[in-house]
């Protein structure tokens, strides 16, 4: 499975990679600074497209919801599962991130064990989603 | 304008089978959901190319047979809940045994070997799907939609919904609304 992550703060990022360590799935993952450069890459077409994007809301040049509209609005991007994963607990934003395609809102957990449960059940559901024919477009998911 | 659909699964499934498995030109029988006897036996790369023509169409060969009954409990899970009005009569441990002919213990082994997860989890995560088309859908009321689903009542129905998802059902389908709205400028 090959999934991508971009975060501007580098804490986070590796904080991300660690938990996804601990969760003992096998992927690849890539990481990215900004919206900007996730956008780069994945405009030129890679030849393998992530399964899972998970997307800070708060980055400098290019935010997370930037990103999304454009990720739902690019045809060869378009069907990918997006997860937002962001400090930010008020529901109008999550609710907007959501109306806006998002499948999946993480708040971000203040504590390591919290963040590794947090993608360990995201990355179960989303697998569910790729082998059990289960309406994607309904695919939506807090925690 | 609007049209509304229903699939028949099944028969999708044969034809685009029996359109692909003919272009080989080999002899075959396909026998019921989910698995085909070819006749003659097929080489790797054939089989490659098969897999290559039924990519489009989401169909996937599976090969090996602990994969293979995974692939039959999904689907009779889904039988159970979207097709079989009799199955509300069984518990879900009792029918999918029945109709896969294994015991419930083998099944549930297999099942959680291969997926990390549970039959259990896995009947939640389809029946909330299922609410979930009914909901998007909004022809039937939540009352009417748990009763369908064999929920002992509403509330019920609502927190396994919110425990799946993270969201209440009606707070799903006002997202879905204002999608729809967002895809469909006045």
């Amino acid at each position: 499975m090959h999934i991508v992550l971009a975060d501007d703060d580098e804490d986070d990022r590796l904080l991300f990679q660690e938990a996804i360590e601990e969760t003992k799935v096998k992927l690849h993952l890539s990481l990215f600074h900004d919206g900007q450069q996730l956008m780069d890459y994945l405009l030129q077409g890679p030849s393998v497209l992530p399964q899972l994007i998970f997307l800070d809301l708060n980055m400098p040049i290019k935010n997370g919801m930037q990103c999304l509209k454009e990720i739902r609005s690019t045809a060869h991007l378009k069907h990918l599962c997006v997860a937002i994963y962001s400090t930010s607990s008020s529901d109008h934003d999550i609710e907007e991130t959501f109306i806006n395609g998002a499948n999946i809102y993480i708040n971000k957990p203040n504590s390591f064990s919290k963040l590794r449960d947090a993608i360990k059940k995201v990355l179960q559901m989303n697998w569910q989603y790729h082998t059990s024919s289960l309406n994607k477009d309904n695919f939506l998911l807090r925690i | 304008m609007k049209l509304y659909v229903k699939f028949d699964f099944n028969t999708t499934c044969k034809r685009v089978l029996e359109e692909r498995l003919n272009a080989f030109g080999v002899d075959y029988n396909i026998l019921g959901i989910g698995e085909v006897i070819l006749k003659s036996s097929f080489s790797t790369e054939q089989l490659n190319q098969l897999q290559v023509s039924l990519d489009p169409y989401g169909i996937k060969i599976i090969d090996d047979e602990k994969s293979e009954l995974v692939q039959r409990i999904k689907d009779a899970v889904t039988e159970m809940i979207y097709l079989d009005e009799k199955a509300k009569l069984y518990k879900s441990s009792t029918y999918l045994a029945d109709k896969l002919n294994y015991s419930y213990n083998h099944l549930s082994n297999v099942f959680s070997e291969t997926t990390y997860s549970s039959i259990e989890n896995f009947i939640i995560l389809k029946k909330i799907d299922y609410a979930k088309t009914l909901i998007a859908e909004d022809k039937l009321t939540l009352t009417e939609i748990a009763f369908r689903l064999n929920y002992s009542s509403v509330a019920h129905l609502s927190g396994q919904f919110k425990k799946t998802t993270g969201l209440t059902p009606s707070v799903f389908q006002r997202i879905l609304n204002k999608r729809k709205e967002l895809s469909q400028p006045q």
